[in-house]
């Protein structure tokens, strides 16, 4: 017969959680914020690029992953003790998902070339 | 029979780590599929939490190696640029593609989005990891919770195979060699 484990441990708060899934999400975002941007904004796609080997992709997906870790470092260590809507961050991590999935498509960010 | 340098790093990017990735998600999606209280005992969630954790951690590093590699080592050699007035374009991938319009599709579709789109994965997997991680047993209770790990699984899966569907497709029409 199944048993569960449910009184055997303390439900961590789902801070957390919140804060991991939607920092990813920040982090992914500005990969296609900076692809497509990169493509708008004279002089970005320079800046953006750390490594003349691999061009500016290495500074589109660098400054994104700085973006990332600071985002998730900043949400933790705010919601860390608290509850959070598991619900809203899961729709705002989708969301925001979506849009640099959009914003990397190239048919999308090709047109600002 | 024999790998050229770059050859080999084709390989490890492509096919070595990609294989890992492909074992490792298949692995945590099984297990994080069935890790439900009500289909396990005590026992069968502590036993199988161990290889969920470490399937979606393994997923993570491999992520992170293959986007890496492929980046900083595969990359550049695909977009090196041929010296002016080189006939032979075979050398230079990037070159070689945009020089035919019939397959110029490869680097302007396949490659602008591969670059971008395999960055996805290491990060959505590093934050399912880190959820299997941080709340072990209480996923197996907090079905929401699960769901939601296993869909970025999933979505990181996703953009990764998109990656690496390109890049074979692409390497068949311009090998790095």
């Amino acid at each position: 017969m199944a048993t569960t484990t449910s009184k055997q441990t303390n439900a961590a708060p789902t801070g957390p959680a919140a804060a991991a899934m939607i920092s990813s999400s920040i982090g992914v975002f500005f990969i296609g914020f900076f692809t497509t941007a990169a493509g708008i904004i004279p002089g970005l796609g320079s800046f953006l690029n750390w490594w003349d080997p691999a061009g500016n992709l290495t500074g589109k997906t660098g400054l994104s992953i700085i973006i990332w870790l600071i985002s998730w470092a900043v949400m933790n260590n705010k919601w860390k003790n608290e509850n959070y809507d598991l619900g809203k961050a899961f729709n705002i991590t989708i969301a925001l998902i979506v849009l640099g999935l959009l914003l990397t498509f190239p048919p999308i960010f090709q047109i600002f070339e | 029979m024999s790998l050229s340098f770059r050859e080999f790093w084709a390989v490890a990017h492509g096919m070595t780590l990609g294989a890992l990735f492909l074992l490792a998600f298949a692995g945590g999606l099984a297990g994080l599929y069935s890790y439900r209280a009500g289909l396990l005992t005590v026992d069968g969630i502590r036993e199988r939490l161990p290889r969920i954790k470490w399937g979606t951690g393994l997923m993570a590093v491999v992520a992170w190696l293959t986007v890496i590699s492929g980046t900083y080592i595969v990359y550049p050699w695909y977009r090196a640029k041929a010296p002016e007035g080189t006939a032979d374009l075979a050398a230079f991938p990037r070159s070689f593609l945009k020089a035919n319009a019939s397959i110029a599709g490869w680097h302007n579709f396949g490659m602008e989005w591969k670059e971008h789109v395999a960055w996805f994965a290491p990060i959505l997997a590093t934050a399912v990891a880190y959820l299997i991680w941080k709340y072990g047993p209480q996923l197996a209770e907090n079905d929401r919770l699960r769901k939601m790990a296993m869909i970025l699984f999933v979505i990181a899966f996703a953009t990764a195979a998109i990656a690496g569907l390109f890049g074979a497709l692409i390497t068949k029409a311009a090998p790095v060699m």
